[in-house]
């Protein structure tokens, strides 16, 4: 793929590049449709997906997009991992490598732990999620979705709800949307929506009144409310859903046919309405679909490739770096 | 290396005819069209299906569907080539089920692709017979396939190509040979 060896995030891909993944992820969206849901496309290749952060959704998306195109995985769980011995993220990485993977999906709850493992193997590295830094793959299968449903990517009003300051799918859908010309209105309590983040594109705005980002929007992304990473005095629920919850009066107030995306878990009744969640401007289902259809894309391109005649890991090491 | 032209294998009139033919053979060989339809290969195989299902039209009174085939994820040769193809995927919009599907293709040779073809349709359903058709047979089968209806068949040696160039895919109209030379 154009130059692509791996996906470590969205701000770092040009235009052109993330336009030709979401037109290859085409065929897949095609192929979940098929009676018969095995390729054989990358047969005897081995994708080791190592999650180092709990996860459902991405990791089964990512090894069923690894099974459908007929690799096998090998999988590492934060919970039943070395890591809880005490082992170093580049220890795990270079015993999986030994093992002699194609390619290696990996999510961790350290910013960068992606690209730090990128300039250490050989093999492709596709970022699942990487602390409140990137999750390029779930801003792809948003902008799939947007293109479905909405015709086309360019130039829309996106509103984006919730916690944005501790959310890398937000991150990653700021970078990727912003290069196509949207403009971007970020909303939620003011600790969740910090000044910075406007430097993250241009056309970036912040506001703390959900009606007022609400008003004229084109597609209303909607964030997990993420307990588990708030370290402020938390917010309580209450004050949350009557300040922010995307209810059906309050979507209203954006374009009629405006698309209301979440990456999941979605928690009803909290974060978004079920009247929301499950209306005709939801596009929370297809996301799902759509991610199996992004991450096989990814998968043909970036494990497909042929080998370079790779030493074994164990062998050559003249040129780590490290 | 040098690729040359080595001779024209076919003219433009003499595609337009072939074409002609092949289309009375599909639909005599077809008891009444029940059932058929073309299957293109991308991406030759997709204009000569393309025109061939035009043809059918002028002379035959069913309809015959087509469908539009990309095999690329059906490939043996992943670990040889460098980087992938680009995907433009498969469109047939008709359940192949049952169907009576003719697979179009520009040029037939090893057989490889027609075994990656057949791979990519019965991942789709069960065809109750598949057939080949191709413009040129040019020999050095790898694999135990044969066309069905074949417009001409030239003899060749394993150096030489035959290039299919059609007005919608290349900007001209002919079919010719030609030779790489070191």
């Amino acid at each position: 793929m154009q130059h692509l060896s791996h996906l470590l995030g969205i701000e770092d891909l040009t235009r052109e590049q993330i336009a030709f993944i979401l037109d290859q992820a085409k065929p897949f969206q095609e192929f979940q449709r098929y009676p018969l849901k095995k390729l054989a496309t990358l047969r005897g290749k081995t994708v080791a997906v190592a999650f180092f952060e709990a996860s459902t959704r991405t990791r089964i998306s990512f090894t069923t997009a690894a099974a459908r195109l007929g690799a096998d995985t090998m999988a590492l769980q934060a919970e039943a991992s070395s890591l809880k011995k005490g082992e170093s993220l580049i220890d795990t990485v270079r015993t999986l490598e030994a093992m002699r993977p194609d390619g290696i999906v990996i999510r961790h709850s350290s910013s960068g732990a992606p690209e730090f493992v990128a300039k250490r193997l050989e093999i492709p590295v596709l970022n699942a999620g990487d602390g409140a830094h990137e999750h390029p793959t779930q801003a792809l299968l948003d902008a799939l979705t947007i293109r479905d449903r909405k015709g086309k990517i360019e130039d829309w009003h996106v509103t984006i709800l919730g916690d944005v300051l501790h959310s890398r799918v937000a991150r990653s859908n700021i970078h990727l949307l912003s290069k196509f010309g949207a403009k971007i209105t970020l909303c939620g309590p003011a600790m969740w929506v910090p000044r910075e983040l406007e430097d993250l594109a241009p056309n970036v705005r912040r506001t703390t009144r959900t009606e007022e980002a609400l008003e004229g929007a084109d597609v209303v992304l909607v964030l997990r409310v993420q307990t588990e990473r708030i370290h402020e005095p938390a917010l309580a629920a209450e004050e949350y859903i009557l300040g922010y919850q995307l209810t059906a009066k309050r979507l209203r107030l954006a374009r009629p046919n405006a698309l209301v995306l979440h990456p999941g878990p979605m928690i009803r009744g909290l974060e978004i309405d079920s009247a929301v969640a499950d209306g005709p401007q939801s596009g929370v289902l297809e996301q799902v679909t759509n991610g199996l259809a992004v991450r096989m894309a990814l998968l043909y391109h970036l494990i497909g490739r042929a080998p370079a005649d790779a030493p074994h890991p164990a062998k050559d090491r003249s040129n780590a770096s490290d | 290396m040098r690729v040359v032209e080595k001779r024209q294998l076919l003219s433009a009139e003499e595609i337009g005819r072939t074409l002609q033919r092949l289309a009375h053979e599909i639909i005599e060989e077809s008891s009444g069209a029940k059932d058929l339809a073309l299957i293109g290969i991308r991406r030759r195989g997709v204009t000569l299906a393309d025109r061939l299902v035009k043809a059918i039209r002028g002379f035959s009174k069913p309809d015959v569907p087509m469908g539009i085939l990309d095999i690329s994820l059906y490939r043996d040769d992943l670990s040889t080539i460098g980087a992938q193809p680009s995907l433009q995927g498969t469109e047939i919009d008709f359940p192949v089920d049952n169907r009576d599907l003719v697979v179009v293709d520009d040029v037939l040779y090893t057989g490889r692709t027609i075994r990656a073809a057949m791979n990519g349709l019965f991942d789709l359903g069960r065809p109750r017979r598949v057939r080949l058709c191709v413009l040129i047979d040019r020999g050095h089968r790898e694999l135990p396939v044969e066309a069905t209806f074949v417009g001409r068949t030239v003899q060749t040696s394993d150096t030489e190509i035959v290039e299919v160039r059609l007005q919608e895919t290349d900007g001209e109209e002919r079919v010719v040979l030609v030779d790489r030379v070191p």
